[in-house]
C-alpha cells in the first residue's frame, strides 16, 4: 500500500503515546512510593478484603450462571432474544445507577426489607461485604452467563443427537457433554470476573467503606483525597498494579475468547429435560435471573421519574460535563484505535486495561501537580483515562474487521496508488462504519457512567453526572439522586443506541 | 519488452525463478499446477512482491523497486476489484485521481466513455452490489481502460463466472488490450483459456517459470511437467 509507511508511523505514534501515558504515571507513582513501612494495618485489611470480595463475587457469579445459561441454552420462549440482549446491558450500565437500583431493592427501605418487616422477620443491611458482592454479582452474573452460554452453544448439535439416540440418562449426559465444557469455560470466566472485581472502586465507595470493607482502589482514593498521603497512595498503587497484572496474566492464559458473543440467539435442540422437573427448574432459574437483573433497573426508573423534576442547576451542569467528556473521550479512543487495529496494536491497548484507572489518576495527579492545580484538570484527565480504559474494548471490536478490510482491499489500493488520506476517507472509515458505531457507543456509554478518576480530582465546581449522583446520595437527597440516576441511565443507554444506530443506518454492501 | 532477468523469489521452502522476455502487445497465458507460483509471478511483475535476486525491466528500464501504482501494469485480481460501497463512477474515478478528489468534467466524461465501451453505459451511479457478476467484471475492465497501462495482468478474474460468460469476457479483454496495445498476462488453470486466448504460454511448474512457447505447440507435445498437470 502506498499508505503503508504512513499507517506504520501513525501506529507507532499512537502506541508511543499510550505507553507514555500509561507508564509515565506508573513511573511517577513508583518514584514517589517511599519505603514499605508506611503501610498501615488498614491497608493490609484492604488488600485482604479486595481478594476476598473478588473471590466471592467471581464464585457466586459463575456458579449461579451455570443453571441460568443451561436454561437459556435449551429453552425457547417469548422474549428469549431480548433477555439475552439485556444480559449485555450491565456492561454499559453506570455503576452508580446499578447501586441505586440495588439499594432500592435490597436497602434499608428497599422492597426486600419491607417484605421481611411485613412478615415480622428481621431485616438486613446492604452495606459491607455482602453488599459489595451482591453488586458485583449483579454486574457479572450476566457476563458469566453469556460466556457459559457461548460454551453451551458451541457443543456440536450432533453430540446431543448421539446422546439422545443412545438414550443417555441426564446424569450421563452431563458427565459426557456438559461437564467437560464447563471445566473448560468456567475457570476462564471465573478469572475474568475476579480481575474485574479486583479493581472495584465505585461499588466499594458506595456500598463498602469503613475499615472492614475497603478495596485497595478505594484505599488509594482515601489516601489521596482525605489523608493527602501521596507516598502511601503510590505504594498502594504499586500493590494494585501487581495484583491486576498477575491476575490479568492468569486470566489471559485461561482465556475464554470473545465476550461480545455473536450468534447467541441460536438454540440447541435437545431431547432431554423436555417435561417435568427440569422444565420447571429451568423456568424458575430464568425467572429468578430476570427478576434479579430487571427489578433494580425498574426501581431506578420508577423512583427517578418524580425526581427528574427536582434536578437543580448543579445536576444539569454535571450532565453537560459528562456529555462533553464522553464525546471527547470517544473521539480520542477511536483516533487511537484506528491505527492500532492490528494484532500487536491490540496488545498495546491491553496495557490500559492492566493499569487501574485510580493508579493512572494518581500518577497523572503527581505529574501535573508541579505545573498546575490538578483539580482544574479534572475533566481533561477523566477524558484521557476513560479513553484509555475503553481502548481494549474498541480494539476488540474493530480489529477483526479492520484486518479484513486490509486483506480485501490493500492490493487494490496499492494498484491504484490511493493516498493515505483517500484510503482512510474513502475505504477504511466507510467499510468500518458498523464496528466504529458499536465501539463509539460502548466508549461513550462507559465514559458517561464512569465514576473513578473524577472522584479523585473533582472539586465542587467540576462534577460529572455519576459524581453528582454520588454527592446527592451522600447528602441524603435520595429523590434528586434518583432523578439524576435516571438521567444518567438515559444518557448512557441513549449514547450507546445513537452511536450504534448511526453505524448501522444506510449501510449497503 | 518485459524482461524478467535472473529473477528469484523465495519464501520458506518455496522458491520461484524466472529468466524470460515478453514482447509488448502479445497475449500470454500463464498456466501450471496450483501452488506452482502463477500468481506469485504476476505479483512480482505488478510489484506486490519483491524478488530476492534479479531484476524486472520494462523497455530496458529497471522497475524492480518501483511501487505497484508507478509501474506500467494494470491488474485485475481474483476478487475485490471494486470497492463495494462506492458507485461505479467513484470506483473508476479513483483510477484517474488516487487522492479521491473531484473529477473535472472532462474526466467524468472519460469515465462515462469507459463504462459505455464495456457495455455499462448509464450505470455509473450503481454500486457493485447492484450489478451481476459479469457486469462487475466489465466495470473492472473499464477501470483498466482508464488506467491505460501497457501491461495488463489478469489473476483469474473470471474464475467465478460461467463458461459462456467467461468466453465473452476474454473476448472483451482481447478488444480492450488491442485498443491499448497492451501486453496481456493471463493466469489460468484452464488449458482451454490458454488455447483460445493466448498465442504464447508460460508454463510455471516445479519452481520455474519457463520462457514462453507457442501455445499450440506446447499443448500438442506437452513436456513432462505439463503432462502431469493435464493428467495425460
Amino acid at each position: 500500500m502506498a499508505s503503508r509507511p504512513v499507517a506504520v508511523s501513525a501506529a507507532i505514534a499512537a502506541a508511543g503515546l499510550i505507553l507514555a501515558l500509561v507508564l509515565g504515571p506508573v513511573v511517577a507513582v513508583l518514584t514517589r512510593a517511599g519505603g514499605w513501612g508506611t503501610l498501615g494495618p488498614g491497608d493490609w485489611q484492604a488488600l485482604r478484603f479486595t481478594l476476598l470480595q473478588s473471590l466471592l463475587s467471581a464464585f457466586f457469579s459463575v456458579v449461579l450462571a451455570i443453571p441460568v445459561a443451561r436454561a437459556l441454552a435449551r429453552r425457547r420462549f417469548v422474549g428469549r432474544g431480548l433477555l439475552i440482549s439485556l444480559l449485555g446491558a450491565p456492561f454499559i450500565l453506570p455503576t452508580i445507577v446499578a447501586v441505586l437500583g440495588l439499594i432500592a431493592v435490597f436497602g434499608q427501605n428497599g422492597l426486600v426489607n419491607e417484605a421481611l418487616r411485613a412478615l415480622g422477620l428481621p431485616g438486613f443491611s446492604i452495606y459491607g461485604l455482602h453488599g459489595v458482592v451482591l453488586a458485583h454479582v449483579f454486574f457479572n452474573l450476566p457476563l458469566a452467563t453469556r460466556l457459559l452460554l457461548q460454551g453451551w452453544l458451541a457443543i456440536p448439535a450432533e453430540r446431543f443427537r448421539l446422546a439422545a439416540s443412545l438414550g443417555l440418562s441426564p446424569r450421563a449426559m452431563f458427565r459426557t457433554l456438559e461437564a467437560p465444557m464447563l471445566l473448560r469455560i468456567a475457570p476462564g470466566a471465573f478469572a475474568v470476573i475476579f480481575v474485574i472485581c479486583l479493581s472495584s472502586f465505585a461499588v466499594a465507595l458506595t456500598l463498602g467503606g469503613g475499615p472492614r470493607a475497603t478495596t485497595v482502589e478505594l484505599a488509594i482514593y482515601q489516601a489521596v483525597r482525605f489523608d493527602f498521603d501521596l507516598g502511601r497512595a503510590a505504594l498502594l498503587s504499586v500493590i494494585q498494579l501487581c495484583l491486576a497484572l498477575a491476575a490479568g496474566l492468569v486470566a489471559l492464559r485461561l482465556g475464554t475468547g470473545g465476550g461480545f458473543g455473536a450468534g447467541l440467539d441460536r438454540m440447541v435442540t435437545r431431547w432431554d429435560g423436555r417435561v417435568g422437573l427440569p422444565r420447571i427448574m429451568d423456568a424458575a432459574w430464568i425467572a429468578l435471573a430476570a427478576l434479579f437483573l430487571l427489578t433494580p433497573l425498574g426501581m431506578v426508573v420508577a423512583r427517578g421519574l418524580p425526581g427528574l423534576a427536582q434536578l437543580g442547576a448543579g445536576s444539569w451542569e454535571a450532565a453537560w460535563n459528562s456529555l462533553t467528556v464522553a464525546l471527547a473521550s470517544t473521539l480520542l479512543c477511536l483516533a487511537w484505535a484506528l491505527p492500532l487495529s492490528t494484532r500487536w496494536g491490540e496488545w498495546v491497548g491491553l496495557v490500559g486495561l492492566a493499569v487501574s484507572p485510580l493508579v493512572l489518576g494518581t500518577g497523572l495527579f503527581l505529574i501535573v501537580r508541579p505545573f498546575a492545580n490538578p483539580l482544574s484538570l479534572a475533566l481533561p484527565v477523566t477524558t484521557l483515562v476513560n479513553a484509555l480504559v475503553a481502548l481494549p474494548f474498541a480494539l476488540r471490536i474493530l480489529r477483526p474487521e479492520a484486518e479484513a478490510v486490509r486483506a480485501d482491499y490493500a492490493r487494490l489500493a496499492m494498484a491504484l496508488g490511493l493516498t493515505p488520506l483517500a484510503w482512510l476517507r474513502l475505504v477504511l472509515l466507510p467499510r468500518l462504519r458498523r464496528p466504529l458505531g458499536f465501539a463509539a457507543g460502548l466508549t461513550a456509554a462507559l465514559s458517561i457512567g464512569d465514576l473513578g478518576v473524577i472522584a479523585l480530582f473533582a472539586d465542587p465546581e467540576r462534577a460529572t453526572l455519576p459524581l453528582q449522583v454520588y454527592r446527592l446520595m451522600g447528602s441524603y437527597q435520595m429523590e434528586a439522586a434518583a432523578g439524576a440516576a435516571l438521567l444518567l441511565l438515559i444518557f448512557s443507554f441513549g449514547a450507546f443506541w445513537l452511536c450504534d444506530r448511526g453505524g448501522r443506518a444506510n449501510v449497503d454492501a | 519488452m518485459l524482461t524478467l532477468e535472473k529473477l528469484r523469489y523465495t519464501e520458506g521452502d518455496y522458491s520461484l525463478s524466472a529468466d524470460l522476455t515478453l514482447p509488448p502487445g502479445r497475449r500470454v497465458a500463464i498456466i501450471g499446477p496450483s501452488g506452482a507460483g502463477k500468481s506469485t509471478l504476476l505479483d512480482l511483475v505488478a510489484g506486490f512482491l519483491t524478488p530476492r535476486a534479479g531484476r524486472v525491466l520494462w523497455q530496458g528500464r529497471d522497475m524492480t523497486a518501483t511501487p505497484p501504482d508507478k509501474r506500467p501494469v494494470a491488474m485485475l485480481f481474483q476478487q475485490n476489484n471494486l470497492f463495494p460501497h462506492l458507485s461505479l463512477a467513484r470506483n473508476l474515478g479513483l483510477a484517474l485521481r488516487p487522492g479521491g478528489g473531484r473529477l473535472t468534467a472532462e474526466e467524468t466524461h472519460k469515465v462515462e466513455q469507459a463504462l459505455e465501451r464495456v457495455g455499462l453505459g448509464g450505470l455509473s451511479a450503481r454500486k457493485p452490489g447492484a450489478l451481476s457478476g459479469g457486469q462487475q467484471s466489465r466495470a473492472a475492465l473499464a477501470r483498466v481502460l482508464l488506467q491505460a497501462r501497457p501491461i495488463l495482468a489478469l489473476d483469474e478474474p473470471f474464475a467465478a463466472l460461467g463458461p459462456a460468460l467467461k468466453v465473452q469476457m476474454l473476448d472483451l479483454v482481447q478488444e480492450v488490450a488491442g485498443e491499448l496495445g497492451a501486453l496481456v498476462l493471463l493466469v489460468s488453470h484452464d488449458p482451454q483459456d490458454a488455447r483460445r486466448f493466448a498465442g504464447e504460454t508460460v508454463l510455471v511448474a516445479e519452481g520455474v517459470a519457463h520462457p514462453p512457447v507457442d501455445t499450440q505447440e506446447l499443448f500438442d507435445s506437452p513436456p513432462e511437467a505439463l503432462r502431469a498437470y493435464l493428467g495425460q
